[in-house]
């Protein structure tokens, strides 16, 4: 049996782009292996990890529970369309960079595009918030600690644009 | 030759100039992170766009044997390109994978084939491969494919293993694998004539590595070149390489071996040569054309590598303080279906069980058991987690016998300073003495009793108890031997540009190794960071290497880049000198320019320096035009490269240290558990670390933040959960429970540096300590909130359960110190 | 883990969906949010033929409520349901059970009725739409069809939907009465499947005394349970109610099974506990109009915000 292929347009990153797909290709494997954005990582292929979570019209989706097929029409932002045009880093990157909040940088996009999604709709969120807004993100590298901190630095960078730096969690 | 006038580039940057702030020690952003948060990262399975890619069968027995393989109802798949099994394999693809690491103590090792010749020993094992135009049709013709096995009686548990009732190899007695004992002094006599003794039955599961990226190979073949360049996930490419060679009977020069990004690693990806990473490259060669292979999360828990399985029995002698006498140890250590890392992990339990202390007589013995269960090969800690367990677990079963506290009977049997360098008559995981160098333990003791606020807790847990909250604290200590060798190299070149680019052999999976080691650089060789450009991992730019485990990379690589960064120092100065006409002790390299420690102005970029190296010298670029003004006239009785001299600015080091450096710390954890529902809550999570000098702080409590989340979940969450038929039940992300942000802690440092006197840069390894004392410091703190005695870790919610019934039955006897039974009961006493 | 090939339709308007799935009967299957059905296909645990894919029929993303309950549209998601404030004061249960499905980026994708039709018996909306006694309402090619919670599951991972059939709808009906509403779970790790979860509803009289007392439970039985628990507290108030003989009582009439994280024996002494703890909370914000419970006694200006808030 030859497979049913779809021509399906997709706007990723503000770039209107077109792949010839299978009908069970999945949206994760469309963005790394047709368009070549492999930014987004593939970590379980059973939607646990957030490893390949990309924006579906702002909102975090895992790339890996969707088909490509389905995301026709819609706006898809991956970690690559983050940065300014200018390429300048999102606040987000820029805090995970100043706060170590990456290793291996494997789980790292799907973390950048949750936390950029919802620093957007909650620009100044507490300690607590901010480790449950990661909550659904497995990393096995960092112990999340930095990334909270990046989270909270990437909020005021965000809100103030202030370079003061952001204080140590308190324990829980 | 002398110049009376520098050139104008050099003169503008001649004015005094503060000296530079030293790199190492800073907590300077990694230089990594600038692609890797832009996606831009490059990881295996972002490469190879057009290669085929493979997929395996696996079996679905724990124990079977192979009858008939039907590949016949997948030839009409849509994609498919090949399919192979056994009987394929050609020359020395056809034997067995090879054996690591040989020990005289691993009478029996066995490994497996890269895929199945007649038997299957776990489940995931490969049985068949599938080559086809991508992963999808792949998949399609695995499922067609079929193959007949008839199952046999598995081996599963360690009970079942040492009972040996079924054999997993049939010509392994007893399913022995490897059985060593280790003894100073008559330890059995001391624990018998000790006044008082104890025995305890310790047992903790298995768990994995689990790095977020699984294992890959992609493999590309260059028919007109004859050679091979391998990409592999892995944690050591010159394995892989030396390896692949081998195998596929080629030339070592002819193979390359290329590592990318590393999605984390752990300790699996040590491993080598994996079934996979010999049928790739076999496979590119044989059809011509790119072939990949990454692995999902299924085949990651089945077919990779899992650790930590033991029983462990501990029989120790002790005085009225709690000073150890005795201690006789007996360990029995589940390995897996195959042994192809060796004896390493229990070699190093045996060993670092010993952490801080002073054991007084030791006798340690293991056996290393063959089950039907995915092997095991170290997960970072490596054996460690298990013998800190062992002995910290005796340490708080001491101080509840004599009703002392549990941080004095540590602080009693502790080494101390001025006993370093502290040989325990030992031999350690690399076959060499077991020689503690530095450390100070009584005051990484002390540092943590303060952080956690130790001796204030036993208020604080009668408050809320009194509240009708349960509440405790444990600690736990160890000591790390790190940075063992046999050697690792590095290379250092400072182009014409001024650029320095370094190499070295051994791989990186997120440890920071291109921002550490540029640190390094900078300061041997007074250059800005920005400037040093790092690679790992590359067997192009450094054939020879071991590997990245063992907490070793820093102390290895980092001294040998190092004393590398040394040599070209020397070399830049010696030619600068000459152009200069200054003497090299009377020179400088301060931000990229040699200069005139007496006259700033007197002075040469580095990157002039760099072609002046070079008697070859076409003025392609700005450096090399400069260089010409120091010409001068040649000396023509001379050849233009002096003898014993090199063209170019570069140096190639290696470090070799006798033995292994160590490192130490204690940790201090407060847990609460919930009285109903028996869930496990932590409070408070303290580390007190020492690894020497600290390269980049925010590197190293990265490391230890991330070996904490490990450690929780290896104590609270994660377990191998294999049923009596072999068949892994948990093997998905939804039920082997990693922690999230929501169950790990915040984790509180306090460091201590104590230089090694192993190495130049007085450093000791960092990676793996997070991880190793946490499931002793967790029973330790549950024991403490629940007044009964924690011996199997992990321990999950429904277990804690299940054993206060047993308590509440009568079943369990409490602590003493909850029983209010007097101190220093003169009685021996034996716990369940 | 790739999934296996099928046909994808992806239809525009809701008859001509039924018509697909009319077409394809019983190899058909409908594809929603998907975030139980794609991982079952990429671990080829199914194979479904066809796959129609009704993300296009945004007719259906609605969550309507009325002075009856809650009419939530199949393409609603739950991000979408337990974001929504009227929802939320007429039922605050969803929001209460929604805030444990998973983490928040499964949320926006899933649908709560597309999670109604895996029937997960783990699955916190089966217990919300058992305890409320809601429905499910099923079209197909020629005809509608009303199926109460009772009947809807009819067992693990079934539903009484059948081949050609779609769910369109679900409707979560008001509770009556001075009621209030908890939803409490023990999971091994946050946003897992529960352990043991209850959904509690109590209803107490003018006098706050309790007249009504059920819970719904997760992940104890084969389908959505729900236990009438009434007979243990009627008649007390909230500071008197004997909230443990409910738990004992619970536990009694469950019979759970083992698992690798949880016992038997252990899931039952979570029913013990978490019932009580959830009646208790239940009465406590029946008794408190200003928490808001979701009775007729109760005025809308208390959402428990603070503690049930929708995050992301």
């Amino acid at each position: 049996m030859t497979e049913q292929m779809h021509e399906i347009e997709l706007r990723v990153n503000g770039v209107l782009r077109t792949a010839t797909v299978p009908s069970r290709r999945l949206l994760s494997d469309c963005l790394r292996h047709d368009l070549g954005l492999t930014g987004t990582h593939v970590g379980c292929e059973h939607g646990v990890c957030g490893a390949c979570t990309v924006q579906i019209d702002g909102r975090p989706m895992r790339s890996c529970l969707m088909f490509a097929v389905s995301a026709r029409g819609h706006e898809i932002t991956t970690v690559e369309g983050l940065a300014d045009p200018d390429g300048s880093m999102h606040a987000v990157q820029q805090a995970f960079r100043e706060c170590h909040g990456l290793q291996c940088g494997f789980c790292t996009p799907g973390f950048l595009t949750v936390i950029a999604a919802y620093l957007r709709d909650h620009p100044d969120p507490t300690e607590a918030e901010a480790r449950e807004a990661i909550g659904g993100n497995l990393c096995r590298c960092t112990g999340y600690q930095n990334i909270v901190k990046a989270v909270l630095r990437a909020a005021r960078i965000l809100n103030e644009g202030t370079d003061a730096p952001v204080a140590e969690e308190a324990p829980r | 030759m002398t110049i009376t006038e520098a050139p104008p580039a050099a003169r503008k940057k001649a004015a005094p100039e503060p000296p530079a702030p030293r790199a190492v020690g800073s907590p300077l952003p990694r230089k990594e992170d600038l692609r890797l948060v832009m996606g831009e990262g490059r990881f295996l399975d972002d490469l190879g766009r057009d290669a085929y890619e493979a997929a395996f069968i696996r079996s679905p027995h724990a124990r079977a044997r192979v009858l008939a393989i039907d590949i016949g109802p997948a030839l009409g798949v849509e994609g498919l390109i090949a399919v192979y099994t056994y009987q394929d394999l050609p020359g020395r693809l056809a034997e067995p994978l090879p054996m690591l690491i040989p020990h005289p103590g691993l009478t029996h090792g066995r490994t497996g084939y890269p895929l199945a010749k007649e038997y299957v020993n776990h489940v995931g094992e490969a049985v068949v491969m599938v080559v086809a135009r991508d992963r999808y049709a792949a998949e399609d013709a695995c499922e067609k494919i079929t193959v007949e096995y008839e199952p046999l009686p598995p081996v599963v548990g360690i009970e079942n293993a040492f009972r040996a009732d079924e054999l997993v190899h049939p010509d392994v007695p007893g399913n022995v694998a490897g059985h060593v004992v280790q003894e100073t002094g008559d330890a059995r006599a001391a624990v018998a004539a000790a006044p008082y003794s104890l025995e305890l039955h310790l047992d903790i599961e298995r768990s994995a590595c689990m790095p977020m990226e699984g294992r890959g190979v992609f493999a590309r073949w260059d028919v007109a070149d004859g050679s091979l360049r391998i990409y592999s996930s892995t944690q050591t490419s010159s394995g892989v390489r030396a390896a692949v060679a081998a195998k596929l009977e080629l030339p070592l020069l002819k193979v390359e071996c290329v590592t990318p990004d590393v999605g984390g690693g752990f300790g699996v990806k040590i491993v080598h040569p994996w079934p996979e990473e010999v049928l790739v490259p076999w496979v590119a060669r044989l059809l011509d054309h790119e072939v990949k292979w990454t692995e999902d999360r299924r085949e990651h828990f089945i077919s990779s590598a899992h650790e930590r399985g033991q029983l462990q029995t501990v029989r120790v002698g002790f005085d009225g303080r709690g000073r150890i006498l005795g201690l006789d140890v007996d360990i029995l250590h589940d390995n897996g279906a195959y042994t192809q890392y060796g004896l390493i992990v229990p070699l190093i339990t045996s060993t670092q069980l010993l952490g801080p202390y002073k054991p007084g007589a030791y006798r340690v013995e293991f056996r290393s058991l063959y089950t039907n269960t995915v092997m095991v090969t170290p997960y970072r800690g490596a054996g460690r987690p298990q013998g800190v367990y062992a002995m910290e677990r005796t340490m708080d079963s001491i101080a509840d016998h004599l009703g002392l506290d549990r941080a004095d009977v540590r602080e009693a049997n502790l080494i101390r300073p001025e006993e370093m360098p502290y040989d325990h008559g030992l031999l350690f995981q690399d076959g060499r003495p077991l020689v503690y160098d530095s450390g100070d333990f009584p005051a990484s003791l002390d540092k943590i009793k303060k952080l956690v606020g130790w001796d204030e807790f036993a208020a604080y847990r009668e408050q809320a108890r009194a509240e009708g909250r349960r509440v405790g604290i444990g600690l736990a200590a160890y000591v790390e031997g790190t940075g063992v060798g046999p050697y690792e190299g590095g290379h250092v070149q400072i182009e014409t540009s001024g650029k320095v680019y370094v190499a070295t052999g051994l791989t990186s999976q997120g440890q920071g190794h291109e921002t550490v080691f540029a640190q390094v650089v900078a300061d041997e060789l007074g250059v800005a960071v920005e400037d040093v450009t790092v690679t790992t991992g590359d067997t192009r730019r450094m054939g020879y290497a071991v590997g990245t485990f063992a907490s070793r990379a820093a102390v290895m690589s980092g001294n040998a880049i190092a004393l590398a960064a040394r040599g070209v120092r020397d070399k830049a100065l010696r030619i600068a000198g000459e152009a200069l006409g200054v003497a090299p002790r009377k020179l400088e390299i301060v931000q990229g320019v040699v200069r005139s420690r007496d006259d700033p102005a007197v002075s040469i970029p580095l990157g002039t320096v760099a072609v002046l190296s070079n008697p070859l010298r076409y003025a392609f670029d700005e450096a090399s035009k400069a260089a010409t003004q120091f010409g001068g006239t040649p000396d023509h009785s001379r050849p233009p490269v002096a003898e014993g001299d090199e063209p170019g600015l570069e140096a190639r080091e290696f470090f070799s240290p006798p033995r292994a450096t160590y490192a130490n710390g204690v940790h201090a954890v407060i847990v609460e558990t919930d009285p109903e529902t028996a869930e496990i809550t932590v409070l408070r999570y303290c580390v007190v670390h020492d690894c020497g000098h600290l390269l980049n702080p925010m590197i190293v409590e990265g490391q230890v933040h991330g070996g904490v989340a490990q450690a929780v979940g290896g104590a609270l969450y994660e377990r191998m959960h294999y049923d009596e038929s072999g068949q892994l039940l948990n093997a998905s992300f939804m039920d082997f429970l990693m922690p999230y942000a929501s169950e790990t802690p915040v984790v509180e440092i306090d460091h201590l540096e104590t230089a090694s006197p192993m190495n130049p840069l007085g450093i000791k390894g960092a990676g793996e300590a997070g991880v190793i004392p946490g499931t002793a410091a967790f029973a330790s703190a549950i024991e403490d909130a629940e007044g009964f005695p924690i011996t199997k870790m992990p321990i999950q919610p429904c277990e804690l359960f299940r054993l206060r019934q047993r308590f509440e039955a009568g079943e369990i006897p409490p602590l003493r110190r909850r029983a209010g039974a007097p101190n220093n009961v003169d009685e021996e006493l034996c716990q369940p | 883990m790739k999934p296996p090939a099928f046909r994808y339709h992806s239809p525009r308007s809701l008859p001509e969906a039924l018509d697909t799935l009319d077409a394809v009967g019983h190899d058909g299957k409908v594809l929603a949010g998907g975030q139980s059905l794609i991982p079952i296909l990429n671990m080829r645990l199914a194979a479904p033929g066809h796959l129609v894919d009704i993300n296009g029929l945004t007719e259906l993303a609605y969550v309507r409520t009325d002075a009856d309950g809650v009419r939530v549209g199949a393409l609603a998601r739950h991000a979408d349901v337990e974001a929504d404030a009227d929802a939320h004061r007429a039922v605050s249960l969803l929001r209460q059970g929604l805030r444990l499905v998973a983490h928040p980026v499964i949320r926006n994708r899933g649908t709560t009725v597309g999670s109604l039709v895996h029937a997960d018996p783990s699955g916190e909306m089966t217990a919300v739409l058992s305890l409320l006694g809601g429905s499910v309402e099923l079209a197909r090619l020629g005809g509608t069809r009303r199926v109460g919670a009772a009947d809807f599951f009819t067992g693990p991972l079934e539903s009484c939907v059948e081949p050609g059939e779609m769910a369109v709808s679900a409707y979560f009906p008001r509770l009556r009465g001075r009621t209030g509403t908890e939803f409490i779970e023990a999971a091994r790790r946050h946003g897992d499947y529960a352990m043991c979860g209850v959904a509690a509803a109590v209803t107490l009289d003018d006098d706050l005394r309790i007249v009504s007392a059920r819970a719904a439970y997760l992940s104890v039985s084969p389908v959505p349970l729900v236990l009438d628990l009434t007979e243990t507290l009627a008649g007390a108030t909230p500071d008197t109610a004997h909230w443990r003989a409910a738990g004992e009582l619970a536990a009694d009439r469950t019979e759970p099974d083992s698992d690798i994280h949880a016992t038997a024996e252990y899931r039952r002494h979570l029913v013990r506990v978490l019932t009580a703890r959830a009646l208790r909370t239940a009465a406590v914000r029946g008794a408190d109009p200003a928490v808001g419970g979701d009775g007729q006694g109760s005025d809308d200006q208390g959402s428990d915000d603070r503690e049930c808030g929708a995050r992301d």
